[in-house]
């Protein structure tokens, strides 16, 4: 297999590119979606590491990961409709009060 | 070891692309889009990488269900176009520095612990397989599963909860 670098390297670019697009972006689902990203990333080195140690535990972390990440989409998405309901809009500019 | 390499950096470009195709597309629809080939490019490198449960577990659960979740609340909410300047001005060009600042101190971390870093040539050919999965998961992880079960189930009630509506609250 190629060096464990190369993953790494590029799963600290895919986490990079999804934390810009949470600072940067200014849609609720898309700043989501960029958090998905980072998950993304954070399975990509889990398994290269799985790969390079040969420890199944690697994977089977990267299966957790996943599950904790569809529990929250679940969740977010519904406070996502919820704020579109009372506001019209997703956008996070708009959420500046605690309540209404 | 030369074809491994066009191989990875094709991939790696496609990954990244995409990644950077939803950073900056102004439709959310397209990001969705783009997030799934971002997806497909990275479950070709866990096959790649001895893991094919774990690379079809992501087919399906990422680029499944947990996008067409998303693409379906888009479509729901009919907020594909968002407005494109922050509240605050130097909330941008400070999100690029620090970004900038986490990628080159990774990389600079990666490159200079290369060494340390051993790779295990070749593993046993039953190695990620699902049996391999299986049997691990209900030996050595068995608790965490189950608390995965019950994880799922809050989640569940907690978004049936939230999008009930206010009137029958």
């Amino acid at each position: 297999m190629l060096p464990v670098g190369y993953y790494i390297g590029l799963s600290a670019v895919l986490f990079t590119i999804g934390a810009l697009g949470v600072l940067i972006r200014r849609n609720a689902i898309v700043i989501f979606m960029s958090v998905e990203l980072m998950l993304n990333a954070a399975n990509l080195a889990f398994v290269a590491f799985a790969r390079a140690y040969e420890a199944v535990s690697g994977q089977l972390f990267v299966f957790f990961v996943m599950t904790v990440a569809a529990a929250e989409v679940a969740v977010g998405l519904a406070l996502i409709v919820t704020i579109f309901h009372t506001k019209q809009s997703i956008d996070i500019d708009q959420m500046n009060t605690m309540k209404g | 070891m030369t074809s491994q390499l066009i191989l990875f950096f094709t991939l790696a470009l496609v990954a990244v692309a995409a990644a950077l195709g939803m950073l900056f597309s102004r439709n959310a629809v397209y990001a969705a889009l783009f997030l799934i080939v971002n997806f497909g490019a990275v479950a070709v490198f866990y096959l790649w990488l001895n893991a094919p449960f774990i690379a079809l577990a992501q087919v399906t659960v990422y680029g499944g269900a947990i996008m067409v979740l998303f693409l379906f609340v888009i479509m729901l909410l009919g907020a594909e176009q968002t407005g494109r300047t922050a509240a605050i001005w130097w909330l941008q060009p400070a999100a690029i520095f620090l970004s900038l600042v986490l990628l080159v101190e990774a990389i600079y971390i990666v490159v200079t612990q290369q060494g340390t870093l051993q790779a295990v040539e070749t593993v046993s050919p039953t190695f990620g397989s699902p049996v391999d999965i299986g049997e691990t998961l209900f030996r050595q992880y068995v608790l965490p599963f189950e608390v995965t079960s019950i994880l799922l189930l809050v989640a569940m009630i907690g978004a049936i909860v939230l999008s009930r509506g206010r009137a029958q609250r």
